[in-house]
This record gives C-alpha cells, structure tokens and sequence, in this order.
C-alpha cells in the first residue's frame, strides 16, 4: 500500500490549444498539509479537480489512496471530500436538510448525531435551520467546510477555503482545519493564493505559475532559499519571473 | 470532531437515491409557487382541450367521435411533456443551485442520480396530474382512469420515452452548462406534431407516415384513440412502443454517459451553472 495519500504523474491538461496544467509531478504523503500557491490562471483549480476526478488529464494520471481517479473514483470519493467557490449548496433549504442529505449521500450512521456535533463544532447551532441562502459569507463557508467533513475524510481538497472572509473569521476557520487536521491525521492540499494562510497551516508549498510547478518545498525552505521572510515575497519573486534571480 | 466512519460505497445505493429524492422534496415543500405550476398549466391545458371537445362534440359524424378523444390526448401529452420536465428540472435545479460539483465529488454514482430524477419525474408528474385527472371528470365527464390497465400500458411507455428525452437533454446540459437548458424547455415539442397527439398519423403525408411510427408516443396515441374511439385495447401497438422505448432508452443512457465523459474531458463538471 502507497505511503502517499495522493500522487500525481506527469499531469497535462489542455483545454482546445492552451495548456492550462503542464507535466505536474508531486507526491502527498499521508497525514501532511500541502498547499498550491500560484496566481490566477496558475492551474491550481484545474489540478485540484483532476485530483479529484472532476476532470480529466489530457496525459498523465492521478491517485487518490491508491486509485486511478480518471477510472475508478467511486472506490475512494467516501474517503474524501472538497469545498470550492465554485460550487454552494442549495440556498432554498436549511443547513440542517443540507447537511443531512450529504450526511446519507456518504452513508453516514447517526446522521442527527453526526450533523450535531459538527454543529457543535464548527459554531453552525445557531443557524441549523435557516434557509442556507440567508446566511452571511462566513457562516456558509462553515456551512461548506462541516459539508466538507460531514464524513470524516482522510483526504480533504480545499479550493480557497477563506476567500472573501473577514480576517477574524478566516483565522477560526483555518483553526478549525488545524485541529481536523491534528484529530484525524487527515491530508489536505489546499489551493490557495493567500500566504499567510499557507505559511501557517502547510508542511509543504507547490508554487505554479503557467500551469507549471516552479517550487517545491517547506515554506521554511522556500523562504530560507529565496531570501525573504515571508511567502508572499516569494509568491511576488515567482509570479513577476524573478525565480532564478531570486533563488540565487 | 468525533469520527463515525462512512459505509464502503456499494455499486447502487437505494439509500443515495432517497436521499436525493428527499433533497428534492424538500425544495418543493418549500416552494409553494413551485407546487402551484406543477397543477396551474396541465389545468389550462385540460379546460382549453375540455371546452373545444364540448364545441366539436356537439356535431355528428366522425368529427365528433375524434373529438371526444381530445382531452384523452392532451392528458397522455402532459405525461410525455411533464414527465420529461420534471425530470429535467429536478437536474436543472442542481445546476441553477451550483450544487452539481458537491454531487459528483460525493459517493453518488450516475446510475442513482438518474434513478433520483425519474422518481422526481413520478412525484411531480402525479402532483400535477392526479388533481387535473379529477377535474376533466368533473367538468367534462372524461375518465382517464376509467381506461384502467390500458392507461398503466400508456403511462408506462411515455414516461419512458419523456425520461429518455431528458436524459438527453441534461447531458447536453453537463457538457455545455446552464446556457443549454432551453433544450429542456423544447426538446419534446418536436413529438408534437410527429406523434399524432390530436389526429391519426393517417392525417401526415406518406413520407412523415414512416417516420412517425419510428417514435414510440405514436403507438400510444394511436392506441388511446382506438380505445376511447372503438373500444378496442390494441395491445400490439403497445408491445411496438415498448421496443422502441427500450431502444430509445439505450440510447439515451449511452449518449448521457457520453456527455458527462465529454464534460469531465472539457472540465465542465465543476463550473456547470456558468
């Protein structure tokens, strides 16, 4: 059995002419935070879905917990789960039908209890039974992030989990994503383009730009190698092409 | 964060289509602008076709014997047009709610999607139907029920011929996203004027002939109309209907499974609403 949680090989993914994602390589080990940094149009959202089996490579392949995602993600997509911008849940319905219908799409025992203690911990109790579409942001991001863990992942995929979130909310968030992470063992790459959030909660940083990994480090690492003190000096040397200069 | 952990996922899970269906649901019990269309057109529809039958029906002949079967055909085509319908908007609802991406990251696999919609297809289609059923006997004397097994062999192969549509229709809508729904709105208007809904197929010209009776609702309304018309159950043009259905149906499946495959190349899956 693999030791890494997910393993990406080669990865190309082209859209009509253009390349949005080109020969990504990297290996996550169990139990490790890792985070993709890059700007807009850097390939992150794109390599995040293939991951998840959403989209398919162009070339190159993708395992999840030993599975080939192009083909067999049913086996796996249990012991995973996401939260992205991209997607919401329907606004008409309470947070509590919401996440009961989630709870049993991923065949959760005790669904009432379940949805109970997530409430419980991720502060929702408050607002279990109002209509989703009448929250503020920061309450449908918990709302999205308890959907996200509704069944316990051993692999969570988080797409800019704090986007858009004052900086009070956004910090108890990524507290909460601490603590999982440290109950559960969980790994989680999160794509984000916010430094202070990756330098607090990853092990490990991927910076693309052009759909291409150009760094691949600690963010300890990654700092020490370019010379700033912290990552969003990085991210600036990487996305205005100042790498090589940099990096010496 | 307690764990309890999720079950193995099973090839099909009774339990993940109902709790699509119960997501469903739950829109509609909330929604009583929703609940009120599913009855509001099918009703302007039957007393239209109802009081134009009562005008026709007050002449002799053939006419007014062809007549009486009007309210029989706009009934069995809100079956084919509704069933298809609810089915499509049970999936547009998905893509309106951006809630597609969550759904095919879950454990829920293509098979019990489309098994959730067609039972949503049932419940709307009888939340609309029943009451309007009820109406045409008590504003025009018009029983469908009264057509007994012969409405269950109807019923049946319309709504697999308006599922089959939909199918169709919401792969087209994985693959280009919510700028393609107006093909759910018009798709099944095509059959109109193909399958004979309000006049036998004899009505179309030699060439059209052979094409109408390549669509299975023809055999349906063909058959209603021996029915309410002589009296007689044609229950050949019921096993015909059925074939074709069953081919339709594959193919169906086959071009849905396709299109979803064409959106995961296209990466469409994450971003339908847009």
């Amino acid at each position: 059995m693999s030791q890494f949680a997910i393993e990406a090989r080669h990865l190309r993914k082209v859209f009509r002419d253009t390349p949005a994602v080109d020969d990504v390589s990297f290996a996550i080990p169990k139990g490790s935070v890792v985070g993709i940094l890059g700007g807009n149009g850097a390939g992150k959202t794109t390599t995040i879905a293939m991951v998840m089996g959403l989209t398919l490579p162009t070339s190159g392949e993708v395992h999840v917990l030993g599975t080939d995602m192009a083909r067999h993600r049913h086996d796996v997509l249990h012991r995973m789960n996401f939260e992205s911008p991209y997607v919401d849940l329907p606004g008409r319905l309470p947070v509590r039908q919401n996440l009961s219908v989630f709870a049993k799409l991923y065949g959760m025992r005790d669904v009432a209890v379940r949805i109970a203690r997530l409430a419980s911990d991720l502060d929702l109790t408050s607002f279990l039974d109002r209509p989703t579409n009448r929250l503020s942001a920061g309450q449908k991001t918990r709302v999205a992030l308890a959907k996200s863990l509704i069944n316990d992942p051993e692999v969570l995929l988080l797409d800019e989990p704090t986007a858009s979130l004052d900086p009070d909310t956004a910090d108890w968030i990524r507290g909460r994503l601490e603590d999982y992470r440290r109950e559960r063992d969980a790994t989680i790459l999160i794509a984000s383009h916010n430094m202070a959030e990756v330098e607090r909660l990853c092990d490990r940083v991927i910076m693309m730009k052009s759909g291409r990994i150009v760094d691949d480090a600690s963010p300890s690492d990654m700092l020490a190698r370019y010379g700033r003190s912290n990552l969003e000096e990085v991210f600036l040397d990487v996305a205005r092409g100042r790498v090589q200069e940099a990096a010496q | 964060m307690t764990s309890s952990a999720p079950r193995a996922p099973s090839r099909f899970s009774p339990g993940r289509v109902l709790a699509m269906v119960e997501r469903h649901l739950y829109v509609l019990r909330s929604s009583w602008p929703r609940l009120l269309e599913l009855i509001y057109w099918p009703t302007v529809q039957m007393l239209t076709w109802g009081f134009l039958q009562s005008y026709i029906g007050e002449a002799s002949g053939r006419m007014a014997m062809a007549a009486g079967a009007f309210i029989g055909s706009m009934l069995l085509w809100d079956i084919l047009f509704r069933g298809g319908l609810g089915f499509s908007i049970s999936f547009l609802e998905e893509v309106w709610a951006k809630n597609l991406g969550n759904l095919m990251m879950s454990p829920l696999r293509p098979s019990e999607l489309v098994a959730s919609l067609m039972t949503m297809s049932v419940i709307r289609l009888l939340i609309g139907m029943v009451p309007v059923t009820l109406m045409a006997i008590f504003f025009f004397g018009f029983n469908l029920w009264a057509l007994g097994l012969a409405l269950a062999a109807f019923f049946a192969n319309l709504i697999l011929t308006s599922w089959s549509i939909a199918l169709f229709t919401s792969g087209i809508i994985l693959r280009h996203g919510a700028g393609a729904e107006g093909i759910a709105w018009s798709l099944t208007f095509i059959l109109m004027p193909l399958c004979a809904v309000y006049y036998p197929v004899a009505v179309l010209p030699d060439w059209l002939q052979h094409l109408a009776w390549s669509l299975p609702p023809t055999y349906v309304f063909e058959g209603m109309r021996a029915l309410v018309i002589d009296g007689i159950f044609r229950a050949d043009l019921m096993i015909w209907a059925l074939g074709l259905n069953a081919i339709v149906f594959a193919v169906a499946v086959t071009s849905f499974l396709i299109l979803m495959n064409r959106a995961r190349i296209a990466g469409t899956l994450l971003q339908s609403s847009e």
